[in-house]
C-alpha cells in the first residue's frame, strides 16, 4: 500500500511556514504533554536521520508568573510534568534573572524553567519529515488540491484530486484551516469544527550584542505574550484578549496571502513585551507577520476517525501548538489507522467529542473568539465558556434559570450546576475563580445535605438516551455481544454495564433498561452521543432489522435524589413505591400526575436512594410543577450537578470521559461483578478481560480521602494531580470532590506499580493498595491521603441517631 | 449655500441664517469662547443685539396673552416674537407648567383646561404647542398679510442696524411703538371667538399622552408661523425667525429682566428650563455664576437618545444580503422634530428600503410620508399574482400577506387612528395595478415604480384632503397633512442595485474606499432647491414666460418655499378655487386660520410644486461601503467630503484608515510604541458611539474649526434650551447602510 501525501499548493505552505517554531511541552492535559515531548525527542533526531538542517536548539523555556494564582497553576503543570519524566523546576525571579539578561523581573512572583523545550524551523522540519518520508517509500504531490472524497458504503474509496483520482482506503484530513471545507464538501459531510483567528507576531532585527542562540524562550502569560530570541533579534507574539477571527464565511484561498499587518492590533502585546523587556526600546522594527491560526470550540486539538465515514480520518485545529503536537499527533493518529486505537487515551481530542451542533459557523466564530484568549488565561478548577451558550437546554431551563440556577454546559447543553438561593446576592464571577475553596461551597453543602436528608430534583435531561429495537430476539443477541454486562434480564430491570472495546477497555458507561423482551433504553454520558452512535453502527450487522434511535431530544430526564423521593412519588401516582414494589434498579412506565407513560426508574446515578423520570418532553413541566408542589412538605429542592458530582464521588461512583476511559477494563476498577465473565457468553473485550483476570491488572481504581488537608485554606484538588506510594509516584487522579458527609477532600484515581528499577509496570494487588502510604501532591505540595478500594461503609449505610435529631431537621430545606 | 467645513458653525449652521434671510445673513455671531462657564450665557446673549433690531423694524403685531398685556411697553417685542413663533415656547412652557400645576389654572385660557386631567408625560420633554400658541396665535396669524410687507420694506433698515449699538437704540421705541397695535389686535383676536373653536382642537402635547403619538402638532398647521423657522423657511421675507427667538432673551438685558421679573406672571414666563433658570438666578446674584456644563454621559444619553441599529441577521455564520445592516438617530432642533425616517424589508420582493423625510410647516406631512410611502413604492414593486392573491386575501377575509417588515425605534410611531383610511387608500392603488396590468408578465422597473409610488401618494395626500372624512378628527388630520410638507430622500436596495428617490433637499451620499484607503463622497441625488440650475429650468418650463421672475425669488419657491419639490403643501399645487373651497368647508380651526387662508403671491398657474421624485441608480461595486441618508440639517453643517470621511474611519476604525507600516523605514519598537498608544487615546474616543448616525451627529454638532469634536462645544450645544436649538441647527436625521463587500463582490464575479 503506498502512502500519498497530498498538498494545496508547498508542503508547508499554510500556518506552519509562519509558526514561530516554539516547541513547548508545558501544557495543561497529560496527552498533549506527551505529543509535545515525543515531537521534540522526534525533531531532536531529524537532522541526523535525515541530513537536513531543522535549526533544532535545546533553548529551554521559562514560564513567568506574576500572580500568585498563575504561579499556583504552574507547579501543578510542574508536577504533572516531572512524573512522565520531563524535566523542569519553578525558580525564583532571580534566577529567571540569570538565565535571560534582557528581562525585567521585579513584577515577578516566581517562573517555571522547562530545560529541554527546544526551537526549530518548522518550515525545515516539514521538509525534513517529507524527505524522511519520501525515503520510505511515500509520494508527495505538490500544488494538488483536494476536490472532494469518494466514500462508498461509508468507507473511503479515493480521492477525487484536480488532477485525477487516487485510490485508497484511509483518508487524513490535515488540512489545517481549510480542515472545515473539506469535510463538508463530503458527500457525507464530515463536521470538523474549527475557525480561523488572525495571529501576529514581531520580528525584529539583530540586537546591537546579538542574542545567544541558546537564550531561552519566554512565556509571559499573564503579559499575554512568548518571546524568543530570532537570528540575533526577537521573535515576539501572543494571544490578545480581543482576537479577529477570519474566514468565517468560508473564503477558498489556495494559501495564506500574507495577511495586513496591524499595528494598532498588536499595540497591547508591544506594550507587554517593552514592560518584560524596556532595553528593546531601542530595537528596530523588521516585520509583524500576521498568519492565521486554527482554534477549536474547547481549546483542544481534533483528530481521529470521522463517527460517519470509516477510513477518514482527521488531524487539525492545533490551537496554535502544531509543532509541538506535530510529532506525537501524528505517531497517535498511525497508531489508530495501524491497530484501530493509539497507545495512550485520547478521548480528549477525539474528533467524535464533537457532533454537527458544533458546526456552526457562528457558533465556531463566537467561541473561538473566547478560545485564543483563553489560551494564555489562567485556569482555574470549573471554568465554563461564556459564548456559544443556551444552544441545547431542557424545557425547564427557564423555569430553572428563575430559581437562580449557574449554568454549565457539557456537548453544546445547559445544565444546572447548583441554586443560588433567593437570599443570597449574585456571585461575583471574578470570586469563583480561585483555586482554593471556592464560593460556592455553602450551597452545594445545603443541596447535598437535602440530598441525603429530605429530596432534590435535578434537571439531567442532557444524558445521551438510545433506544434499540428489533422484531426478533435480535436486539438482545447484538446487544449481548457489544456490552459487557448480561443483558438477558427480566423486562424492567436495569442493568449496569460497559461497552468495551477489544483490549477490554470501556468505550461507553451506561445503563440499560430493558423495556420489553425486543426493545431497549439506553443511558449514556452527556458526550457519548456521536462516539456511542458511531460505535454502535459500526459494530451492528448491516443487514440487521435492528432499529437504532437517539431518543434523547423526547425525554426530559428528572433525578429525584433523596430519601423522601419514594414519598414524593407515591403521592403523585398513588402507586406504592417502596423498596419491596419497586426495587432498585428497575424501571417502570406509569403515572405521575396528569402525565400518563413516564419512565421511573430506582437509580440515581449517585448511590444514593432515589428516582430517575424520563418524561416526554411535552409533560416536562408539568411533572416538575407537581413534583415540586407535593414535594414542598417532604422539603424538596433544586440542585445542581456539583451535588451530584460531590455525592457520586464520595460513593467512588466512576464517570466515564472523565475516570474510565477506553484503556481501562472492568476489573481495573472493581466492576467485575458488572462482567459475564462467567456466563459462557461472547462479548467485546472477553478475551482481554479473561487474560486480566488471570494475570492481574496493571492499575486500579482507587479512593483517596485527603487527611491532612485543610478545605478552608488549603489548594483544592482537581484532577490529574499525582499520586505518591511510600514517596513512590504511582499514577494520576482523575476526579475529585468535597465529601460533606466525610468532611473531607475525595480523590478518584489509578495506582499503578512501577518497578522500582526498570519502570516496568506491575501488577497491582489489593495487598499492594492496602500496605502503602499515600501523598497526593497539589501544586507540589503533598497531602497524605487514606487509599480505599470499596466505598465507606457509612456512606451507604448511614441512619441518623435518634439524639441527633434537631427541631432545624424540621425546617424546610 | 453649502460650505465646506471647518468653519464657523454657530453662524452658518443656523438654519435661519442660511435659509430666512436670504443674502441678509447677520453678522457673524458666534459666542465668545466661553471662559465664563455659561454655555447659555454665550449661547443666548450674543445673538441678542438682532432680536432687539428684530423687535424694532417690525410692525407692531398685537399683543397676545393677558400677561403680555400687563407689561404693555416692554412685552411687543416678546408679543411680537410669538407671532413668530420660536420664543413664545417660554410662554408656552409656563402655561403648560401651569396645567400639569392646579393652582395655576386660573391663570389659563379657557381651552387648556380640558387638557388639566391627562397627566404629563414625565418622559418625554416638554414641548410648546399649547394653550399659549393657540391663545396667541390667531392674532398674528391674521396680521401676518401686512406684517409681511412691513418686514420686507424694514428689511433694509434692518441691514443698516445689524450693529450692536444699532439695536440697543433701536429696542426701546420699538416697544413702545408695538404697544398699542399690539393691544388692539389681541383683543380683536379674542372678540374673533377665537375660543369657541379651541377646544375642540387636540393639541400635541407632552402632556396629552393620548394625542402625542397620534397628532404631532395640529399648530404647526393651525398656527403655522408660530413654528419657530418654517416662518422664515415659507416667508422668507417676512421675518427672522431667529431674531424672535431671542426677544425671548429679553430677560438678560438688566432692564428687561428686572422690568419683567418683578411682574409675576413673567416669573412663570421665563422659567422653560431649569438651566435658564438657574442661569437667570445665576446672574442676577451674580457672586455664584452656576456652570451647567453636561458631563459626557449626559451629553451622549441626549445623542443616543433615538438612535436605532439594524443588523440583517446571519444564517449559519453568513449574510447574503448585500446590506450588512444600518445605523440611525436623529437629533431634534424644532419640539417636537419635524424629520422622520423609515426602514424596512421588502418580504414579498427582494431589497431593503430606506428613507428620510424632512417636514415642513410641522410633521404633519413627514409623519404621514413616513408611515406610507413604503407600502406604495412595495405595491409598486409587487408582481401581478402577489397583488391578486393580497386583494383576493382581503376580498375572503384571510390573513394578509405581510409586504413590509419594518425596522422602528420605538419613537418611531405610527398613527392608528388613520391606519384604515390608508390603508383603503394603499388597497385603491393596488387595485389600479390589477386592472392596469395588460397581461404579459413583465419586469418591474424599480425607477418607474419608485416614480410611481411617491406620484401616488402625494396625490392620495392631496385627494383625501379634498375629500375628507367623517370622522372630525381624521378629517383635520388629513388636512393638517395635506397643508404641511415634506421632503423625502429613499434608497432601495436590492444586491447590487441601488435606486435612491429623492424629492427636496435631503441628500444621498454614497460612501467610496478608494485603493489607497481615502474616502469619497458619491453624491447620488440632486438637491431641488434654488442652488440647483436644472430645477430652475424646470420650473421656468413649467409656467408661462410671464412668470419667469415670480416662480423662484429669493431662491424660494414664489418667494417663500425653499425646496422645490415636496409632498404635500397643497397650498403650491391646488388652484385657489380649490383651496378656497376646502377651507370653507374644513373645520372652523382651519377656517380660522389665516395662513391656509393665505395664497401665495404671484399664483397664477398651479401647480407650482410636485412630489415627483428623481431617481438615481448605481450599480454598487465592492469599494461601496456606505450610504448615508440625511435631512439637510446634517449637509447644511457638514461638507459632504467630511460626512464620508468620518463615517469611513468610523465604520472601519481608524487602523484601516491610515493602517501603520514600517515598510522599508527604521522604526524602533519604542517608537512604534509611542505611535501605537498616541492613536489608541484618539480611537477611544472614535469607539465612544456604537452607532455610526450617532458618531456623526456628535461631528456635526460638536465638531471644532479643527474638525475634531471639542466636548464643551458639544455640551454648549446640546444644553441650548429646545427654543433655541433651532437657531444654531436644523433637525437632523441620518442613516448610515452599511454595504456587504463581500457580497456585492460576489456579485461582480458572478459575471
Amino acid at each position: 500500500m503506498a502512502e500519498v501525501v497530498l498538498s494545496q499548493k508547498w508542503l508547508a505552505a499554510g500556518s506552519t511556514r509562519f509558526c514561530a517554531g516554539i516547541l513547548s511541552t508545558a501544557r495543561h492535559l497529560t496527552i498533549e504533554q506527551k505529543m509535545a515531548d515525543y515531537s521534540n525527542k522526534l525533531y531532536h533526531q531529524l537532522e541526523q536521520e535525515t541530513g537536513i538542517q531543522t535549526g533544532y536548539v535545546r533553548t529551554g523555556s521559562i514560564f513567568l508568573a506574576q500572580t500568585q494564582d498563575r504561579l499556583i497553576s504552574l507547579k501543578r503543570i510542574n508536577s504533572r510534568l516531572n512524573v512522565i519524566g520531563i524535566p523542569s523546576e519553578i525558580i525564583s525571579p532571580k534566577k529567571v534573572a540569570e538565565l535571560h539578561p534582557l528581562l525585567n523581573v521585579h513584577d515577578l512572583v516566581g517562573a517555571m524553567h522547562v530545560p529541554e523545550d527546544a526551537m526549530v524551523s518548522s518550515a525545515d522540519v516539514a521538509l525534513a519529515l517529507a524527505t524522511a518520508a519520501s525515503q520510505n517509500g511515500v509520494q508527495i504531490y505538490d500544488r494538488t488540491s483536494v476536490l472532494h472524497v469518494i466514500v462508498k458504503k461509508g468507507q473511503v474509496t479515493g480521492v477525487e484530486t484536480d488532477k485525477g483520482q487516487i485510490q485508497c482506503q484511509y483518508f487524513v484530513n490535515c488540512a489545517g484551516q481549510w480542515a472545515y471545507e473539506l469535510g463538508l464538501s463530503n458527500e457525507e459531510p464530515v463536521s470538523i469544527p474549527l475557525h480561523a483567528c488572525e495571529h501576529f507576531y514581531l520580528l525584529t532585527r539583530p540586537l546591537e550584542t546579538p542574542l545567544q542562540s541558546n537564550t531561552p524562550t519566554i512565556v509571559d502569560t499573564d503579559g499575554r505574550i512568548y518571546i524568543r530570541n530570532w537570528q540575533g533579534g526577537i521573535l515576539s507574539g501572543g494571544f490578545e484578549k480581543n482576537p479577529k477571527p477570519i474566514f468565517t464565511e468560508g473564503k477558498n484561498q489556495l494559501e495564506i496571502q500574507n495577511l495586513q499587518e496591524d499595528w494598532d492590533h498588536f499595540e497591547p502585546l508591544l506594550s507587554s513585551l517593552l514592560r518584560r523587556m524596556p532595553q528593546l526600546e531601542t530595537l528596530e522594527i523588521m516585520k509583524l507577520v500576521n498568519c492565521p491560526e486554527t482554534f477549536t470550540p474547547d481549546m483542544r486539538c481534533i483528530m481521529g476517525e470521522s463517527p460517519s465515514v470509516q477510513g477518514y480520518f482527521v488531524l487539525a485545529g492545533m490551537n496554535s501548538a502544531g509543532l509541538s503536537f506535530g510529532g506525537g499527533a501524528g505517531k497517535y493518529l498511525a497508531e489508530w489507522m495501524m491497530h484501530g486505537y493509539p497507545s495512550e487515551n485520547v478521548w480528549e481530542l477525539d474528533l467524535k467529542r464533537f457532533g454537527a451542533l458544533q458546526s456552526s459557523r457562528t457558533f465556531l466564530r463566537h467561541r473561538v473568539m473566547e478560545v485564543m484568549p483563553l489560551l494564555y488565561d489562567l485556569k482555574v478548577p470549573r471554568w465554563d465558556f461564556q459564548t456559544g451558550r443556551q444552544l441545547r437546554t431542557s424545557p425547564l431551563y427557564d423555569r430553572l434559570d428563575a430559581q437562580g440556577a449557574r449554568w454549565m454546559e457539557k456537548h453544546g447543553f445547559e445544565r444546572p450546576k447548583y441554586f443560588v438561593p433567593p437570599d443570597k446576592d449574585l456571585l461575583a464571577l471574578e470570586q469563583s475563580k480561585t483555586f482554593y475553596k471556592p464560593d460556592w461551597f455553602d450551597i452545594v453543602e445545603s443541596e447535598v445535605k437535602c440530598c441525603k436528608e429530605a429530596v432534590c430534583v435535578i434537571d439531567m435531561s442532557s444524558f445521551t438516551k438510545f433506544e434499540i429495537t428489533s422484531t426478533g430476539d435480535q436486539a438482545l443477541e447484538i446487544l449481548q455481544y457489544l456490552f459487557s454486562n448480561d443483558l438477558d434480564v427480566p423486562v424492567g430491570h436495569i442493568v449496569h454495564t460497559g461497552m468495551l472495546n477489544e483490549g477490554g477497555g470501556y468505550e461507553n458507561d451506561c445503563s440499560i433498561a430493558r423495556l420489553s423482551k425486543r426493545s431497549f433504553f439506553m443511558i449514556s454520558p452527556t458526550d457519548q452521543q456521536v462516539h456511542c452512535w458511531a460505535w454502535l453502527k459500526k459494530h451492528m450487522p448491516q443487514d440487521s432489522n435492528l432499529l437504532l434511535e437517539d431518543v434523547t431530544w423526547k425525554y426530559t430526564a428528572l433525578n429525584l435524589i433523596g430519601p423522601r423521593a419514594v414519598d414524593v412519588l407515591s403521592e403523585l401516582s398513588y402507586a406504592p413505591m417502596t423498596p419491596d414494589h419497586f426495587p432498585s434498579l428497575f424501571c417502570k412506565e406509569m403515572s405521575v400526575g396528569y402525565a400518563n407513560g413516564i419512565r421511573v426508574m430506582s437509580m440515581t446515578h449517585t448511590g444514593e436512594p432515589g428516582f430517575m423520570l424520563y418524561i416526554p418532553i411535552e409533560y416536562a413541566l408539568h411533572v416538575y410543577n407537581e413534583v415540586m408542589s407535593v414535594g414542598q412538605k417532604y422539603g424538596i429542592r433544586n440542585a445542581g450537578y456539583y451535588a451530584l458530582r460531590s455525592l457520586r464521588i464520595e460513593k467512588f461512583f466512576a464517570f466515564w470521559g472523565q475516570d474510565l476511559n477506553t484503556l481501562t477494563t472492568p476489573l481495573e476498577c472493581g466492576r467485575e461483578s458488572w462482567v459475564k465473565l462467567e456466563k459462557g457468553m461472547d462479548f467485546i473485550g472477553r478475551d482481554a478481560l479473561l487474560q486480566q483476570k488471570q494475570n492481574g491488572v496493571y492499575k486500579r481504581f482507587t479512593m483517596f480521602i485527603l487527611d491532612d488537608h485543610d478545605t478552608d485554606l488549603d489548594l483544592w484538588p482537581w484532577w490529574g494531580e499525582p499520586i505518591y506510594r511510600n514517596g513512590q509516584y504511582v499514577g494520576k487522579t482523575t476526579s475529585s470532590a468535597y465529601s460533606y458527609t466525610l468532611e473531607r477532600h475525595v480523590c478518584l484515581g489509578f495506582v499503578h506499580n512501577f518497578s522500582e528499577d526498570t519502570g516496568e509496570e506491575q501488577v497491582v494487588t489489593t495487598d499492594f493498595i492496602n500496605r502503602g502510604e499515600y501523598e497526593i501532591d497539589i501544586a507540589g505540595h503533598r497531602f497524605q491521603a487514606k487509599a480505599k478500594l470499596y466505598p465507606v461503609a457509612s456512606l451507604v449505610t448511614h441512619k441518623r441517631r435518634k439524639d441527633d435529631v434537631e427541631l432545624s431537621d424540621l425546617h424546610g430545606k | 449655500m453649502r460650505t465646506a467645513s471647518p468653519r464657523p458653525r454657530y453662524q452658518d449652521s443656523r438654519k435661519p441664517a442660511q435659509r430666512g434671510i436670504v443674502g441678509a445673513r447677520s453678522r457673524s455671531r458666534r459666542p465668545r469662547s466661553c471662559t465664563r462657564g455659561d454655555a447659555g450665557a454665550d449661547l443666548g446673549a450674543s445673538p441678542l443685539p438682532n432680536h432687539r433690531q428684530a423687535g424694532h423694524l417690525r410692525p407692531a403685531p398685537p399683543p397676545l396673552a393677558p400677561n403680555t398685556r400687563a407689561a404693555p411697553p416692554s412685552t411687543g417685542g416678546r408679543a411680537r416674537s410669538r407671532e413668530a413663533g420660536p420664543c413664545n415656547q417660554w410662554a408656552a412652557r409656563a402655561e403648560w407648567k401651569g396645567l400639569s400645576d392646579p393652582r395655576d389654572v386660573t391663570k389659563l385660557a379657557r381651552g387648556a383646561v380640558r387638557f388639566r386631567p391627562r397627566p404629563p408625560l414625565a418622559s418625554s420633554p416638554p414641548t410648546r404647542h399649547c394653550a399659549a400658541n393657540r391663545k396667541t396665535g390667531s392674532a398674528p396669524a391674521r396680521t401676518f398679510g401686512r406684517g409681511r410687507v412691513a418686514a420686507r420694506r424694514s428689511r433694509g433698515a434692518e441691514w443698516a442696524g445689524r450693529g450692536r449699538g444699532a439695536s440697543l437704540r433701536g429696542v426701546v421705541p420699538a416697544c413702545v411703538e408695538g404697544a398699542p397695535g399690539s393691544a388692539a389686535a389681541a383683543s380683536s383676536s379674542r372678540r374673533s371667538g377665537f375660543f369657541p373653536g379651541v377646544p375642540g382642537i387636540p393639541v400635541r402635547s407632552s402632556s396629552l399622552p393620548l394625542f402625542s403619538d397620534a397628532m404631532p402638532g395640529p399648530t404647526q398647521l393651525f398656527f403655522p408661523l408660530i413654528r419657530n423657522c418654517e416662518l422664515s423657511r415659507i416667508y422668507g421675507t417676512a421675518c427672522y425667525c431667529h431674531h424672535k427667538h431671542l426677544c425671548c432673551s429679553s430677560p438678560y438685558l438688566p432692564q428687561s429682566r428686572l422690568r419683567y421679573t418683578s411682574h409675576p406672571a413673567y416669573a412663570t414666563f421665563c422659567r422653560p428650563k431649569d438651566n435658564w433658570w438657574q442661569y437667570t438666578q445665576g446672574r442676577r446674584y451674580a457672586s455664584t455664576p452656576q456652570k451647567f456644563y453636561l458631563t459626557p454621559p449626559q451629553v451622549n444619553s441626549i445623542l443616543k437618545a433615538n438612535e436605532y441599529s439594524f443588523k440583517v441577521p446571519e444564517f449559519d455564520g453568513k449574510n447574503v444580503s448585500s446590506v450588512l445592516g444600518f445605523d440611525s438617530n436623529q437629533l431634534p432642533a424644532n419640539a417636537p422634530i419635524e424629520d422622520r425616517r423609515s426602514a424596512a424589508t421588502c418580504l414579498q420582493t427582494r431589497g431593503m428600503l430606506l428613507g428620510v423625510f424632512d417636514g415642513h410647516a410641522g410633521c404633519a406631512c413627514s409623519q404621514a410620508v413616513s408611515e406610507r410611502l413604503f407600502y406604495y413604492i412595495a405595491v409598486s414593486l409587487l408582481p401581478h399574482e402577489t397583488l391578486l392573491e393580497i386583494e383576493n386575501a382581503v376580498e375572503s377575509g384571510r390573513a394578509l400577506l405581510p409586504i413590509l417588515q419594518w425596522h422602528k425605534h420605538p419613537n418611531d410611531y405610527f398613527s392608528k387612528e388613520a391606519s384604515k383610511l390608508y390603508f383603503n387608500s394603499l388597497r385603491t392603488y393596488w387595485q389600479e395595478l390589477i386592472d392596469l396590468n395588460t397581461g404579459e408578465s413583465t419586469d418591474i422597473d424599480v425607477k418607474e415604480a419608485l416614480i410611481n409610488a411617491f406620484k401616488r401618494l402625494d396625490n392620495d395626500i392631496s385627494l383625501e384632503a379634498q375629500v375628507g372624512d367623517p370622522n372630525s378628527f381624521l378629517n383635520y388630520l388629513v388636512l393638517r397633512v395635506a397643508f404641511s410638507g415634506a421632503t423625502a430622500c429613499v434608497a432601495h436596495v436590492d444586491g447590487v442595485d441601488l435606486h435612491v428617490a429623492n424629492t427636496g433637499d435631503s441628500r444621498a451620499m454614497l460612501g467610496v474606499q478608494e485603493e489607497d484607503g481615502s474616502w469619497s463622497a458619491v453624491t447620488l441625488s440632486n438637491d431641488h432647491n434654488a442652488q440647483n440650475e436644472r430645477e430652475l429650468e424646470r420650473l421656468k418650463l413649467e409656467h408661462p414666460k410671464n412668470e419667469a421672475k415670480s416662480v423662484v425669488k429669493q431662491d424660494r419657491l414664489l418667494g417663500l418655499l425653499m425646496p422645490f419639490r415636496a409632498f404635500g403643501d397643497v397650498k403650491f399645487k391646488w388652484s385657489i378655487d380649490l383651496q378656497k373651497r376646502v377651507i370653507e368647508s374644513g373645520p372652523d380651526q382651519l377656517n380660522d386660520n389665516e395662513y391656509t387662508k393665505f395664497i401665495p403671491p404671484n399664483y397664477y398657474t398651479p401647480p407650482y410644486l410636485t412630489a415627483e421624485p428623481e431617481v438615481t441608480y448605481h450599480r454598487l461595486r465592492p469599494q461601496d461601503k456606505f450610504l448615508v441618508l440625511a435631512t439637510d440639517g446634517l449637509w447644511e453643517t457638514m461638507h459632504r467630503q467630511d460626512v464620508v470621511r468620518i463615517v469611513g474611519e468610523y465604520l472601519t476604525g481608524m487602523h484601516h484608515q491610515q493602517p501603520i507600516a514600517v515598510g522599508g523605514y527604521k522604526v524602533t519598537l519604542g517608537q512604534m510604541h509611542g505611535l501605537l498608544t498616541e492613536r489608541r487615546a484618539k480611537m477611544s474616543s472614535v469607539f465612544e458611539d456604537q452607532n455610526a448616525a450617532t458618531h456623526l451627529i456628535r461631528h456635526a454638532v460638536g465638531n471644532n474649526e479643527f474638525g475634531a469634536v471639542d466636548h464643551e462645544r458639544l455640551s454648549k450645544m446640546l444644553s441650548l434650551p429646545e427654543e433655541l436649538a433651532r437657531m444654531y441647527r436644523d433637525d437632523i436625521t441620518i442613516i448610515v447602510v452599511q454595504f456587504n463587500s463581500h457580497v456585492v463582490g460576489a456579485y461582480q464575479n458572478q459575471e
